[in-house]
């Protein structure tokens, strides 16, 4: 379910769809000297492939039919002259088109990755990325295809087609009619076929969608597979998938032979009709044999300039398709908006006054009435149940979801009016699901901080315990992520962590980041980040007693809000709630408890 | 790779082992000994049908070769009588043959795109299936080794390429050829001299042509990689958005992405000036030929020596002469990624399974499996010098809970891979039952053995259907009850649409805790005798844990189990414990008696007694 239909559109797109494509205009601005110089060169172009088979007609009328070899010569040079003339002017109008052409696509992707690095987390939560990649690629490449060749071809084609048709209307008319009537099944044939065809293909390119998610989950799922043994029965859901890409293929296979077939029949029978009609004309003296000739050879140049109609008509609607799907991305305006305040030394003091969070559409808030302090230098706990709004909470802090109701402040500035840069900056959030890019650990570990130095790096690694990065092949240099090395849970999540250390940041947010550690290493970890803890403001997302020892006080959130502000083994004693979450033993049975002690 | 693409690509995109999928630089079209082997074995069962299309094909060829030699023997033969006031007879018979020819060739050709198209689509299926179930034989350390992006790139985009050979290049490529011979003959038959000079040009194009290929295949090349190396830094920055926005990642993002992004525009830059060049001189040499024709065949024409019904056809024979090059050469880089896919399918398909399906199965001894384990003598290493396990000697009787602790890297997770068969061990025998489990077949051997892990898969589909993996037969009520045992039912029915709730992909709207809580349902409903639970509980949120560790206590009352997990809670269920160091059991004895004798287990013990009471 692509995500088109959750996104407002504005009424005037929809209601004028070329308009979108008309709105890329601005990107050839700055090719319209180029674009002048393709026109003219496609429409000389077309002159001088006409005028071939016109020189071919005077040759044969001419020297041929007067036994006039000195005329020959001439005419002869002329035509190669043309042919000359007439190649060089496609190189030209190729050669001149790069520029335009892939220019435009390379400023549009430029422009959408700009726009979408600026949207907001609850953009990117509705659509997939292969919605968007879609975009910058697929769509893309359509409509370069079209403003770049289609057209051009387009308007070449047609003015072919005029041109050629009133040349033969007036060599010999009853002849340029039976021509110009056999355009007319050519035609409408093209036009509906390539409705159908691009109905059909998408339904293909959709039963391949599916066929690749079955084929991806097969993959990423193999050890579930294997474990269950359920091999065949994975391999008839596939089976039933590909069959289904099979038939629609044959259909497809089908409807395609069927029209290449018509296509070809069309004019060679306008050509039986022509040479029976011109040759009748010829015997009357209504024609002249060289004509006959030119008229055949001018007849077969039309063929594809008709066919190719249908073909770019249909090319036209796809762009047309391709610009609404990306202007309706590129419309979006971001909801999270920098400010203009800026904080010269941050103090890290953090406030939630009243914070409320909903999502649009939702019955329920996930946060409300939510008060808390944590003052410089402090680390608060999060503790709550799964659903509570934990990591909605810590999310409210950098901005990638902004509350609907209350605000948070940092230092007294509320956070929507600092400017973006200051306040992740002054912010830095090590995720429980950390993400690497397929770049280098080194370019992974300074995200947050290029200008780094060697020692800070090393330093960030220690804190992090993740020293097993100078144990890869090629340390630091290693490229990791999904197209490098691959790295263990816990390995990645030591990996966020020397991030966000190494961002330096006043306010430290941990997501529950020590969850895949196994128990010595968190130790460990949670050893070094005392240290870092003391200076900076943190606020740690827990669920484990060992994690909550990192902070100075517990905040307990329940159904949204948190109901309970306290140390520890205070609320370990006095809340029931807290105790069921965090006391492992608290209420297994006696036996178990004997069997141990 | 990476050389071609400038050092300060190479900073911040790190170093990585080459891509194995990668050929040598230059793709040979000659497709090498086993991709032949496999394309023989694909098409064999249509030996006939390929000898019928080739018939087609050639009929069809001929009658649309023939329609411009019709028309100018009907210049040269039907005009004459008719100025002569004859009649139109021979006219007529010209015209009549010419709209035959049309009707052979329409009914040829529909037949021929039906028939191929039908082969391609039949041989594509096939390879989906062999290869889709190929990779689901070979064994876990393969896929490890291989990943997962390139088990699915195989069966998407190198299937696809095949499929866009076989769709449009193959019938454009031999239309081309067949044409493009056709034509020549007639040339020669028409009028040999004539012909001849027509044909002059063509060993320079065919050189021609040869240079543009070779150009062609490095473009292409670059045109790919440059692309690949735009889409993974789009995705990732999309998937990614979260930490690239907290941590002010996007201009340094945009930096490198304008960056990639030029490269591509470079490449596909060099793709489009390679074919200008290439289609304008293709097109030189058809005009300069037509002018040379119209020279040196008015001369003829002049002096009777050729008709002018022959020139006329040789002006049209030309037009097609010359066009199809273009398609051919266009064919040419859909034919190297096909024969490059092939190339790959064909080397995965000749993998051999490390763990193989016995030849001749053992049954287990009472039919159903009870679950007594034995290792004898088990040496494991993934790399011969370094054993992870050297000799291990364990027997766990059937219905016994034992639980496996012991540091990363002691060995305890090889230990589960082995029951559960994932991996063969070097030395020694791993037996369930007092057999062998590589003499069981997969459904006795996976009836009876499953794990569970951390990272347990959901599949798209419904918590039901999910629940269900483990036992495809189950009925609806069955499936409620095995998440009522495990303490999932809760949750299910507090979920949308309960149990007909979609997960999502890869069970994205559940929780880490709810996929888990689902796995552990899928498990118990495929009710096997050893259940072995690597980390399976480490997601869980505490109170999840605990409802699921008072269902395990029912769950394991009958069958074995082997639990692996770091944090010791898990262990109180336990009959007795292992405990791990360097591949070898240290400690082996029931929890209490351990944590009296003041071992490593008695020290660990109280550590994390510490950390609850802290």
């Amino acid at each position: 379910m692509p995500p088109d239909t959750d996104i407002p559109r504005r009424p005037l797109l929809s209601s004028l769809s070329s308009n979108s494509l008309w709105r890329m205009k601005s990107y050839l601005r700055p090719y319209v000297v180029r674009l002048i110089f393709i026109w003219l060169s496609a429409i000389i172009g077309i002159g001088a492939s006409i005028a071939l088979p016109l020189i071919s007609k005077q040759v044969i009328d001419g020297p041929v039919y007067h036994k006039d070899a000195g005329a020959l010569l001439p005419l002869g040079l002329l035509a190669l002259g043309v042919g000359v003339v007439e190649a060089m002017l496609i190189w030209l109008r190729r050669w001149a088109q790069v520029k335009p052409v892939l220019g435009l696509e390379t400023a549009i992707r430029d422009d959408l990755y700009q726009h979408l690095q600026r949207l907001p987390m609850r953009f990117h939560g509705d659509w997939q990325s292969g919605q968007l990649l879609s975009r910058a690629t697929t769509d893309l490449s359509t409509i370069r295809r079209f403003l770049g060749f289609g057209l051009l071809f387009l308007v070449m084609n047609i003015l072919q087609l005029i041109t050629v048709t009133v040349l033969l209307l007036n060599m010999y008319w009853p002849l340029g009619l039976l021509v110009l009537a056999s355009a007319v099944p050519i035609v409408w044939t093209s036009l509906r076929f390539e409705k159908r065809y691009i109905r059909i293909s998408r339904q293909v390119q959709d039963e391949q969608g599916d066929l690749a998610t079955l084929v991806e989950e097969s993959a990423l799922g193999i050890r579930t597979i294997k474990a269950f043994g359920r091999r065949h029965h994975v391999y008839d859901r596939f089976d039933d998938a590909a069959l289904k890409v099979y038939d629609t293929s044959l259909a497809k296979v089908r409807m395609s032979a069927r029209f290449f077939a018509f296509l070809e029949v069309i004019p060679n029978v306008t050509l039986a009709l022509v040479l029976l009609l011109g040759a009748l004309a010829v015997g009357g003296g209504g024609l002249t044999l060289g004509a006959l000739v030119a008229f055949t050879t001018l007849m077969l140049q039309l063929v594809w300039p008709i066919a190719s109609l249908g073909y770019i008509l249909a090319m036209a609607q796809e762009a047309m398709t391709s610009a609404d799907r990306l202007m309706e991305v590129m419309d979006t305006v971001p909801s999270i908006e920098s400010g203009t305040e800026t904080i010269d030394r941050p103090r890290g003091h953090l406030r939630f006054e009243g914070v409320g969070f909903s999502f649009p559409g939702a019955d329920r808030p996930v946060l409300r009435d939510v008060r808390l302090e944590v003052r410089p230098g402090e680390t608060v706990a999060i503790v709550g149940p799964t659903g509570a709004g934990k990591t909605t909470l810590t999310a409210l802090v950098p901005r990638l979801l902004d509350p609907t109701e209350g605000r948070v402040t940092i230092d007294g500035h509320d956070v929507r009016d600092l400017e973006l840069t200051t306040l992740r900056t002054v912010v830095a959030t090590a995720f429980e699901e950390p993400t690497l890019f397929s770049m280098s650990v080194r370019e992974n570990l300074m995200l947050g901080r290029p200008d780094a130095t060697e020692e800070e790096l090393a330093e960030a690694i220690r804190t992090a315990q993740a020293g097993f990065v100078h144990d890869l092949p090629w340390g630091l240099d290693t490229r990791i992520g999904e197209q490098g090395l691959s790295l263990s849970g816990g390995q990645r999540q030591r990996l966020a962590l020397a991030r966000a250390v190494l961002s330096r940041p006043r306010i430290l947010v941990l997501d529950d980041t020590l969850s895949a550690l196994d128990v010595e290493t968190e130790a460990l970890v949670e050893e070094a980040l005392r240290h870092v803890l003391r200076d900076a403001t943190g606020i740690v997302v827990a669920h484990r007693a060992s994690t909550v020892l990192l902070a100075d006080k517990v905040a307990l959130l329940r159904d949204g809000t948190i109901t309970h502000v306290g140390q520890h083994h205070e609320l370990l004693a006095e809340v029931p709630e807290y105790r069921a979450l965090l006391a492992q033993d608290a209420d297994l049975d006696d036996a178990s408890e004997g069997a141990l002690r | 790779m990476s050389t071609t693409t400038g050092s300060s690509r190479a900073s911040w995109r790190g170093v990585a082992s080459e891509d194995q999928d990668e050929l040598p630089e230059k793709v040979s079209v000659l497709l090498r000994d086993r991709s032949r082997r496999l394309l023989g074995a694909l098409l064999r069962p249509y030996r006939k049908q390929i000898a019928l299309l080739v018939a087609t094909i050639v009929v069809s060829s001929a009658a649309g070769l023939s329609i411009p030699f019709l028309v100018s023997i009907g210049i040269d033969e039907g005009i004459p009588p008719l100025a002569r006031g004859d009649g139109p007879a021979v006219l007529l018979t010209v015209v009549g043959v010419i709209l035959f020819s049309t009707l052979v060739q329409a009914v040829t050709r529909q037949a021929f795109l039906n028939m191929s198209g039908r082969i391609g689509q039949n041989t594509l299926l096939e390879l989906r299936r062999r290869v889709f179930d190929h990779f689901q034989r070979l064994s876990l350390s393969f896929h490890e080794k291989y990943t997962s992006g390139r088990v699915i790139s195989r069966l998407t985009s190198d299937i696809e390429s095949i499929a866009e050979l076989l769709q449009s290049g193959f019938d454009a490529l031999v239309r081309a050829l067949l044409t493009m011979v056709g034509t020549a003959v007639l040339l020669l038959v028409l009028d040999a001299h004539l012909g001849l000079m027509a044909l002059v040009p063509l060993p320079l194009l065919l050189l021609f042509t040869r240079w543009f290929r070779r150009q062609s295949a490095i473009v292409y090349r670059r045109t790919r990689e440059t692309v690949a190396l735009v889409i993974v830094h789009f995705v990732e920055s999309m998937t990614g958005i979260r930490a690239v926005q907290a941590f002010r990642r996007e201009p340094r993002n945009q930096e490198i992405f304008e960056q990639l992004n030029d490269d591509y525009r470079d490449a596909n830059a060099g793709g489009m000036k390679l074919g200008a060049t290439f289609m304008t001189g293709i097109r030189l040499v058809g005009n300069l030929t037509v002018g040379g024709v119209l020279l040196y065949g008015g001369y003829l024409a002049l002096h009777d020596e050729v008709k002018v019904g022959v020139l006329a056809a040789f002006l049209l024979y030309l037009r097609q002469f010359y066009e199809p090059m273009q398609e051919v050469s266009q064919f040419y880089n859909t034919l190297q990624s096909a024969s490059a896919a092939l190339e790959k399918l064909s080397g995965v398909l000749e993998e051999e399974p490390s763990v193989p399906e016995p030849r001749d199965p053992q049954p287990l001894p009472q039919g159903r499996a009870r679950g007594r384990i034995r290792f004898e003598h088990v040496r494991f290493a993934y790399v011969e010098e370094m054993p992870i396990l050297p000799d291990l000697d364990l027997t766990v009787p059937a219905g016994q809970t034992v639980a496996l602790v012991g540091s990363t890297g002691a060995g305890k997770t090889t230990l589960a891979k082995l029951i559960s068969r994932f991996y063969d061990p070097t030395e020694g025998r791993v037996l369930l039952d007092g057999v062998d489990l590589r003499t069981l077949d997969e459904p006795t051997l996976r009836g009876a053995v499953v794990m569970v892990t951390q990272e347990n898969f959901l599949f798209s589909g419904t918590v039901a259907d999910n629940i269900r993996f483990g036992r495809p037969g189950a009925s609806d009520r069955e499936v409620r009850e095995a998440a009522k045992a495990i303490g999932a039912h809760e949750f299910v029915t507090n979920l949308p649409d309960g149990y007909d709730t979609e997960v999502g992909k890869r069970g994205g709207r559940m929780s880490a805790g709810q996929r888990q809580l689902i796995a552990f349902a899928r498990a118990f409903l495929a009710d096997p005798a050893v259940l072995i639970l690597d980390e399976a509980t480490s997601s869980l949120d505490v109170p999840s844990e605990r409802l699921v560790q008072r269902a395990l206590r029912t769950i394991l009352a009958d069958r074995t189990a082997l639990i692996i997990a770091h944090r010791l809670s898990t262990v109180e269920i336990a009959d007795r414990v292992l405990v791990m160091d360097r591949g070898e059991i240290v400690e082996d004895g029931p929890p209490d008696r351990l944590i009296a004798s003041a071992g490593r287990f008695a020290g660990l013990h109280q550590a994390w007694l510490d950390s609850l009471s802290s």
